[in-house]
Formats: structure tokens, sequence, C-alpha cells
């Protein structure tokens, strides 16, 4: 579970529902014929275990008081979340057809209120992690058993208020908090380790006050065996390092910096990405 | 008026459990009762002013009332994008108190005088803006600050303020007070906010030695701002004097000027405030408003010379 390198991520192959979930993804990239799609592919099996696995949710009741909290910080990476949030049922998944229509509820990036199971409207970067922390001590004012979960990216945390909320969640002791970072290696200008240093990023975390952990971001086991773990220390928060690839799941976009975003899509690069994305027969 | 402020914010605890307090670094021993009584619901978080605000938006998520405390500048400036997304994009319940609005914090220069907070403030969606013009009518919002729905910037003054307001002329965020009236109609009216509702009062009394009629009308809550009554007031006026401790860009006086700018035949407006400029000189708050012309003799002389020069419609 600790000590995994960006190079160890195996390029395992998706199985049947990772490879669905990328296809509601796509659906939203053809509706709005743009978005962040290296920014989302990344993200799918973390939020496929949050959701499948680990979260407590009603879709039917969106405002659950007892429902575990889960912030994408990363708004960017919002086409996976609602692929899940459809999934779900939050939503009908034909609203992916209108992602960023100008009568759709699915924007750019996701608003709460708007789209049901959004817990925050995100899209500047650097302010989920402090509401998360508001939520976590909230839940512990009310004496509910919610979690928070935060999605955050790597050149998110860029961010001095991720870092101002980190100190905090660490004072608190807020066990309740998991704050995750899905560290595909690469942020809009470039490969991280270029742009602005994180390593050491588990020393980090951890002397921020958390129990920090390094996975697989796409290895569904481990991945579950960490979320499903947390609290992993009683008395702290966790930190969850998700090493993935950016692009997951469509080979032309994986580990490049220029499908971070994307728009107008040309019908064979359509039909590429589908075809990537091909369920086996 | 702070410590009434913060008074009020552990009595208001008291009364409702949704009440919380977030402060920053602020002073050794600040509402220590408060932290003794509930300390559950007493936070001081440091240096972190983008974090306190992302903070108490999650507590009002959750169905807290949240009253975040530290200095005025840091809270609006530093802090801008979290309360614009965090707060009124959400539309949250959080309640931001802004130590020393305007020239309060003069000695310790431009880094900390809170002169385009209304401003900035209130180009914000469902931002709710006050400055009240002493501790008595601070009771009086923090009492109506309980169940707005909406994200309120609380400007608080220096302290020791003579007090003006009173209790039998109601209080209702977004509602004007008529502080003092005119005699008849053509009269000057001022319309001012904070602490230099006190500085008219005096200059209106001045007015009247000379002769000349006036009123007051005080602005606690710029935003939503009472339109209604401006209009009623002013409309037979001779002049309209809007009296802010704030730069003339975006405050007050801009409110009242756009309001103005979308009637015909409304009155002549003289704009007074601060310059759009840093301060370049120290001392106290007095002397930052002598040095802008805000004291209730130099609001005289102008109205009395603008008359003269028979600037008025």
């Amino acid at each position: 579970m600790t000590g995994i390198a960006s190079s160890s991520v195996q390029p395992a192959l998706l199985d049947e529902r990772s490879l669905y979930l990328r296809q509601l993804v796509v659906r939203g990239l053809v509706g709005g014929n743009r978005g962040h799609v290296g920014s989302s592919m990344s993200l799918i099996e973390i939020l496929r275990s949050l959701y499948d696995e680990v979260l407590r949710f009603q879709p039917d009741q969106p405002g659950w008081p007892e429902r575990d909290r889960c912030i994408l910080s990363k708004g960017h990476g919002c086409l996976a979340l609602y692929a899940l949030l459809a999934d779900k049922g939050f939503f009908d998944a034909e609203e992916l057809d209108r992602f960023c229509h100008v009568d759709g509820i699915l924007g750019g990036h996701p608003e709460r209120g708007k789209v049901p199971g959004v817990e925050a409207s995100t899209g500047a970067l650097g302010h989920g992690l402090s509401i998360g922390v508001g939520m976590a001590l909230a839940a512990r004012m009310q004496n509910r058993n919610s979690r928070v979960f935060v999605v955050m990216g790597d050149g998110e945390i860029n961010e001095g208020s991720v870092w101002e909320a980190a100190m905090c969640a660490g004072k608190h002791k807020l066990s309740n908090l998991c704050a995750i970072v899905d560290y595909n290696k690469i942020q809009s200008a470039g490969p991280t380790e270029e742009i602005q240093t994180l390593e050491p990023l588990l020393d980090k975390w951890t002397s921020f006050g958390f129990k920090a952990v390094d996975v697989d971001g796409h290895d569904m086991s481990a991945l579950s065996d960490v979320f499903k773990s947390v609290p992993i220390a009683s008395n702290r928060p966790t930190a969850v390092i998700c090493h993935t690839v950016k692009g997951k799941g469509i080979p032309f976009a994986e580990n490049n910096p220029k499908w971070h975003h994307h728009s107008k899509f040309s019908p064979e690069i359509l039909t590429e990405m589908n075809e990537a994305l091909r369920t086996p027969a | 008026m702070r410590k009434t402020c913060l008074n009020m914010v552990h009595q208001l605890a008291q009364q409702d459990p949704r009440v919380v307090f977030i402060g920053s670094d602020l002073s050794p021993g600040l509402l220590q009762e408060m932290k003794e009584e509930m300390p559950a619901r007493y936070f001081m978080e440091g240096v972190t002013e983008a974090n306190v605000i992302g903070m108490a938006a999650g507590m009002a998520m959750d169905g807290f009332v949240p009253f975040v405390n530290t200095i005025a500048t840091f809270i609006t400036r530093r802090s801008y994008e979290q309360v614009a997304l965090d707060l009124c994009l959400h539309d949250l319940p959080v309640r931001f108190i802004g130590n020393g609005g305007g020239v309060v914090y003069a000695p310790l220069g431009p880094t900390h005088l809170a002169v385009e907070d209304i401003a900035i403030m209130r180009a914000l969606p469902n931002m709710t803006v006050t400055a009240v013009a002493d501790s008595d009518e601070m009771v009086r919002l923090m009492k109506a600050t309980l169940d707005w729905p909406h994200p309120i910037y609380i400007r608080l003054g220096k302290g020791g303020d003579p007090i003006v307001s009173h209790d039998r002329r109601g209080f209702e965020i977004g509602k004007g007070i008529v502080m003092r009236e005119a005699a008849g109609t053509g009269a000057v009216v001022f319309v001012s906010c904070g602490v230099m509702t006190n500085r008219c009062l005096s200059a209106s009394k001045l007015l009247s030695r000379q002769g000349i009629d006036s009123e007051v009308i005080h602005i606690h809550t710029i935003k939503p701002l009472d339109e209604e009554l401006i209009i009623e007031r002013t409309h037979h006026a001779s002049l309209v004097v809007s009296v802010e401790e704030h730069t003339r860009i975006g405050g007050l006086g801009s409110a009242v000027a756009e309001l103005f700018a979308e009637r015909s035949g409304m009155p002549a407006l003289v704009r007074l405030g601060l310059p759009d400029a840093f301060a370049t000189n120290y001392g106290v708050q007095d002397d930052l408003l002598s040095l802008n012309g805000l004291q209730p003799d130099q609001i005289t002389n102008r109205i009395l010379n603008d008359v003269a020069q028979k600037n008025v419609a």
C-alpha cells in the first residue's frame, strides 16, 4: 500500500465497469464538444471505488444528513463525477448530452444546488479542503458519523490555501476527513516535477498531521482496501496519494499534457476514443 | 463596537446552537468566556484567512451560522475568492466581522486601512454589506443576523463612538433610518453610513445655525440598498450629500449615484469620502478624516460653499 512510485503503476486492462464509466465521460465530451479529458479519465477508479464501495448516500435524497460527503475539489474533472452520479441515479444520464449547454445542469465545473449529489461548487482550485474541514467539524459538533472525502488534483495542491486547510485538519485531528490527491503527475502547463515540485508528497501530508498512504489509483482492489479502512488512524485525518495516469484509457491522451482539456473533437478522434473504450465482446 | 459585537456572538451562541465563532489570530483572551463555556463552538485558527472562510462555508452547508472575525482588510482583500465563491456563490449564512473598517488603523498604514471593503463586497451577488453607526446599533444588527439567510459583511468602527442610534427608530437589515428630519422640502439631505452618520448629525446642527435646513439618512445596510427610502427622502432635496469613510469609488456614494443615474429629475449629488489613493499619513482615525475633509465643520463648510456657489439643483 505504501511506497508506490509512478513507474510502478501497471498498465492494467480496464474492466468492463471502468470502460463503461469512461464511455459516460465521452458522452459528456461529445455533448459539450469540449471537456477536461485527461483530468477526468485519471479520476475514474478513485470515484468508482468511493461511490461503489465506500460512501453512504441516497440518490433520491441527496441532502440526507447522515450521508458521507464527497467534494470534487478539482472541479475541472467533473465529467468523471457526473458519470458516477448519473450511474448512481442522482440524475438521468441524458443530462450528459447537454454538458455545457445553455439549458443544461452540468457545467464545465460542478455546482451545488444545480446538480443533485454535488456537495460544493468548485472550479477555482484550493477551496475544497477547507470546505471539507468545515463539514468534518460540523459532523463532529452534531455527533454525526458522516465522513468527508475531498478529491484534489496534483496541480491544485500548489495552492497555499490547501496547506492552510491541511494544517487546520491536522490540528483538529479530523479522523473523519480524508484528503485524496489524484497524482497523475501532469498539470495544465506540463509535468508537475517541472512546474512545481511536490515531492516528498507523502512526507508533506504526514508532517501536516495526516496518516498518509500511497496507492495505485487505478487498482480497484488497492483503492478499496485503503478507502474502506478510513479513518486509517483514529486521531488523525487521512491523506491518500493516488498514483494515476492522466488520460487513463485513451492511449493518445495518456500522459499527454495537450489532452488536459480539449474541444472540437474530430470524428476520427471520437472513433479512436470509442474504439479504445469498447467493451470486450 | 467591536467588544459589543463579539459579546453578541457569545450571547447569540447561548441562545442558538447553530452559532459558532471562528477567529484567525486575534487578541489573547478574546471571547474567553465563550471559549470556556462552549469550547466545541469556539475556533481560533491562526493566520489562515482563506481557510477560515472555506471552513465557515463547510459548517454553514451543514446547518451552522458561523461568525468569522479578523481584520477587515484581510477578511475582504486576502480571502476575496473564498468570500465570492465559498460564501456568495453558495449563498450561505456566514457572517464575517471586519475589525477596523475605514481608517481606524491609521497608525498602522495602508496595509491595514479597509477603505475599499464596501466596494468589493458590494460587487458580490448575494452579499449583504453593513456598517452600523454605534455599539447600540451593533446589538440590533447582531440580533437581526441570526435568521438572515445570506452572507453578511459586518464592518466594525473603532469603538467608543458616540451613541446616535435609538431603539425607537427600529432596525431592519436593508432598511435605512431617518436620523434627523428636515423641517421642509428643499433641504440638504445627508446619506451616510457607519460612524460618519454621527459626523453628519453634527454637521446638520451646524448648518441649521447657518439657517440651512438639512436631514440625515443613515444607511447601515449598504447592500441591499434601501432605494425606496433614499428616493422618497431625497427627490425634493436641494442637494444630496453622501458621506462615507471609504474611497469615493464603489461605496455608498457610488450606490446612491447609480440609483440617481437611472431616474430623471434627481437633485445634485456631492459624494464625500476618501480619495483614490493610498494613505500617505499615519496619526489616528480623526487625523485622516480631517486630512480628507470628513469632520463635521469641514463637511459643513463644504456644503456652505456649494450652496454659496449655487452648485445646487
